[in-house]
C-alpha cells in the first residue's frame, strides 16, 4: 500500500514537472513575439514609459503612419513589400525550377565525380553571406547589377539552388525507375513521364525546398543591406533600419513593419507545414 | 536478379549512349543552369576577393587594386590580436549556441513526443521561430534587452528580483549571454523539429522489446532511441552549419560588436574593415578564414551524416 502510493507521488511529480516545462518552453518561444505584436499596437509614450505601464492602451497609430506613405519619418512600406515580394517569389521559382533539375540528374544518372559535384554545391552554399557581400558588391557595381531586382533575384537563387538539390535529389532516388519506364511504355515521352508520375510523388521535398528558399530570401538581410541604395529595390528587412536614428529607435514602428514582415511567412509555412518536416527529414535522412 | 537486369538495360544513359552520341549528357544539361548560376553569382566574386586578399586595395583608391603585395594581409591578420580574440569568440560562440540548441531541441522533442493533447498546436508554435528574420530577432532581443525600457528589465524590477537595471548590452558578458539567447532562441526549433520527427519515425518493436527485457528509462534511451536519433540530429546540424554566419545580422543589430569589442565576432570585424574602413583586400583576407570555417562546420556535419546514414542501412538500401 505505501509503496504504492510512493510510485503513485512520484509519477504525479513528474507529470507535473513535465507540464510545467512544457508550458515554460512555450513562454519562451512566445513571449518575444508576442512583445513585438503587443507593443506594434501601444503608443510611443507608453512604450517609452519609465516606470513601465502594465496596461496596454491600444491604437493603430503605427500603422497608420507605416501605412500613409513618406510623411514625416514615414517609411515606405509598401515599396519595400512589393520588392520583397518580387524578389522572394522569382527567386524561389527558379531556384525550384533549376535545382530540380539538378537534383534530378544526381538521383537518376552516373556520371565521374558525382560525390565532387555535389560536395562542391553544398560548400558554396556554406560561404558566409557577409564574406560574399564583400567581392558581390564591387562585381555587381561593374555589371551595373547594384539596386535592381535582377542582382537580388540572381543572389538568391544562387544561394538557394544548392538546398534544393539536396532535397529533391532524396526524394527522386525514393522512386522506382520502374515508375518512368512504366509510362513511358504506356506511351509517354520521357517529360510526360516525369510530370505526371515523378513529380507528384516528390511533391513534398519540392514543397520544403520551396518553403526554405522563400523564407530565405524573404529574411535574408547581409547582402541586400549591401546591394540594395534606394527605395526601388530594398526589401524589408534592410527596410527595417529605417526606423533607427543615430540615437534613438522608433521601436512601435520597427514592431509594425516587423509583424508586416512575419504574416506572409507565417500563413504559408502553416499551409504547408506537414510538407515542410517530410521533405526535410526524408530528403535529408533517406536522400 | 534478372529484375535487375532490366533496369539496367533501360535506364536512361544506357540508351542514350546508341540514339544520341554527338549531343552533351542529359545529366549535364540538366546540371548545367546550376553550374552556371553557381559560378556567376558565387564562383567570379571569390576568385576577385582572393585575388584582392593579395592586394592593398581600398575601395576609396581603386588604383590600389593592381599592386601586388603577397600574402601581406594574411600576414596583418595572423598576427593581430584583435582578429585572434573575434576569431576564438567566434568559435566559442558557435559551440556554445550549436550545443545548447541541440541539448534544449531533444529535450523538447521528447518531452513534446509525450504529449498526447493538442500535440499538432504545439508542434506548430515550436516552427515558429524558424520563420523570424535573423535580423528580426536581433531587433527584437535588442528591444527585450534595452536596458532601459525592455522586457527583461522591466520584469524583474516588477518583481521585485533586482532593483538597478541590469545592462544586458552594455556588459561585455551580459552582451554575450544576450547575443547567445537570442541565437538559441531562433535556431533551436530547427532540432526540436526535425528531432521529433525522428521520434516519430523510431520503430515499436526494439522498444517494447527493451521494456520486456527489463531496461531502465535511461537505457533505453541511450542504447535504442539516441542512436536512431542520430542521422536526424546531424541533418539538423547540417542544415544549421550551412549557414552559421546568419548569427552576423543578430550581433550587428544587437551589440554591433559591441561594448569595446566585447562581441566582436569575424564576421562583424570583417564587415567594419571592409565598409567602414573601406579595407576591401584586408576583409577579403579575414573573409577566407571565415569561409574556411564555414566550410570546416559543413563538412565535418555532412561527413557525420552520411557515416550515421550508412550505419542505419539508410545509404544505400533506398
Amino acid at each position: 500500500m505505501n509503496r504504492n502510493q510512493t510510485h503513485r507521488s512520484r509519477r504525479w511529480i513528474l507529470k507535473s514537472l513535465h507540464l510545467l516545462g512544457l508550458f515554460l518552453i512555450m513562454a519562451v518561444i512566445c513571449i518575444p513575439g508576442l512583445w513585438i505584436v503587443l507593443n506594434s499596437f501601444r503608443p510611443t509614450v507608453e512604450i517609452m514609459a519609465k516606470p513601465p505601464v502594465w496596461t496596454p492602451t491600444f491604437t493603430l497609430d503605427h500603422y497608420r503612419a507605416m501605412f500613409g506613405g513618406a510623411g514625416e519619418g514615414g517609411v515606405p512600406v509598401f515599396q519595400y513589400f512589393r520588392n520583397s515580394l518580387i524578389v522572394s517569389v522569382a527567386s524561389t521559382v527558379i531556384a525550384i525550377l533549376i535545382g530540380m533539375g539538378g537534383g534530378y540528374a544526381f538521383a537518376r544518372y552516373r556520371f565521374r565525380f558525382k560525390n565532387g559535384y555535389f560536395v562542391g554545391l553544398m560548400l558554396f552554399r556554406a560561404v558566409p553571406g557577409v564574406a560574399l557581400s564583400l567581392p558581390l558588391f564591387i562585381v555587381f557595381a561593374l555589371v551595373g547589377l547594384i539596386d535592381t531586382h535582377i542582382g537580388l533575384i540572381l543572389v538568391y537563387v544562387a544561394m538557394n539552388v544548392p538546398f534544393t538539390i539536396w532535397l529533391t535529389d532524396g526524394f527522386f532516388r525514393q522512386i522506382p525507375k520502374e515508375f518512368h519506364e512504366a509510362a513511358e511504355i504506356d506511351g509517354c515521352t520521357r517529360w510526360q513521364a516525369f510530370w505526371k508520375v515523378e513529380f507528384p510523388v516528390a511533391r513534398s521535398g519540392v514543397a520544403a525546398a520551396a518553403i526554405f528558399a522563400f523564407l530565405t530570401s524573404w529574411n535574408e538581410f547581409a547582402l541586400a543591406s549591401q546591394l540594395t541604395r534606394s527605395v526601388g529595390s530594398k526589401t524589408m528587412p534592410v527596410g527595417l533600419l529605417d526606423f533607427t536614428a543615430e540615437f534613438t529607435i522608433n521601436w512601435g514602428g520597427m514592431c509594425a513593419l516587423a509583424v508586416l514582415m512575419i504574416l506572409p511567412a507565417l500563413i504559408l509555412t502553416f499551409l504547408v507545414q506537414k510538407h515542410l518536416i517530410a521533405g526535410l527529414t526524408f530528403g535529408g535522412v533517406k536522400g | 536478379m534478372a529484375k535487375h537486369l532490366r533496369v539496367f538495360r533501360h535506364s536512361p544513359e544506357h540508351r542514350k549512349k546508341g540514339t544520341m552520341r554527338r549531343r552533351l549528357p542529359e545529366w549535364f544539361v540538366l546540371l548545367l543552369p546550376a553550374f552556371i548560376i553557381m559560378a556567376a553569382v558565387v564562383l567570379i566574386p571569390l576568385v576577385f576577393s582572393l585575388y584582392s586578399s593579395f592586394t592593398p586595395y581600398k575601395l576609396t583608391r581603386p588604383s590600389t587594386l593592381w599592386r601586388w603585395i603577397g600574402t601581406a594581409n594574411y600576414e596583418k591578420i595572423l598576427t593581430d590580436v584583435k582578429f585572434w580574440a573575434a576569431f576564438g569568440r567566434t568559435i566559442l560562440f558557435l559551440t556554445i549556441a550549436l550545443n545548447l540548441e541541440l541539448l534544449f531541441g531533444l529535450l523538447i522533442a521528447l518531452m513534446v513526443n509525450k504529449v498526447t493533447l493538442g500535440q499538432r498546436t504545439i508542434r506548430t508554435i515550436l516552427m515558429f521561430p524558424m520563420m523570424f528574420s535573423p535580423i528580426l530577432v536581433g531587433f527584437q532581443f535588442k528591444f527585450i534587452f534595452n536596458d532601459n525600457i525592455g522586457l527583461a528589465n522591466n520584469a524583474l524590477q516588477a518583481l521585485g528580483i533586482s532593483d538597478a537595471a541590469m545592462p544586458w548590452l552594455v556588459d561585455g558578458k551580459l552582451a554575450m549571454f544576450s547575443i547567445i539567447f537570442a541565437e538559441v532562441w531562433m535556431s533551436t526549433s530547427v532540432f526540436a523539429v526535425l528531432i521529433l520527427a525522428g521520434l516519430f519515425a523510431i520503430p515499436r518493436d526494439p522498444l517494447e522489446a527493451a521494456k520486456v527485457d527489463g531496461c531502465t528509462a535511461w537505457q533505453t534511451f541511450r542504447h535504442i532511441t539516441l542512436p536512431f536519433l542520430m542521422p536526424f540530429i546531424f541533418i539538423a546540424m547540417t542544415i544549421r552549419s550551412l549557414d552559421v554566419a546568419r548569427a552576423y545580422d543578430i550581433v550587428q543589430i544587437m551589440t554591433g560588436g559591441g561594448p569595446a569589442g566585447r562581441t566582436e565576432l569575424i564576421w562583424t570585424l570583417m564587415s567594419r574593415t571592409g565598409y567602414v574602413d573601406a579595407r576591401m583586400g584586408l576583409a577579403n583576407a579575414m573573409g577566407y578564414v571565415s569561409i574556411l570555417l564555414s566550410i570546416a562546420f559543413t563538412v565535418y556535419f555532412f561527413k557525420k551524416l552520411s557515416a550515421a546514414r550508412s550505419e542505419l542501412g539508410f545509404g544505400d538500401k533506398i
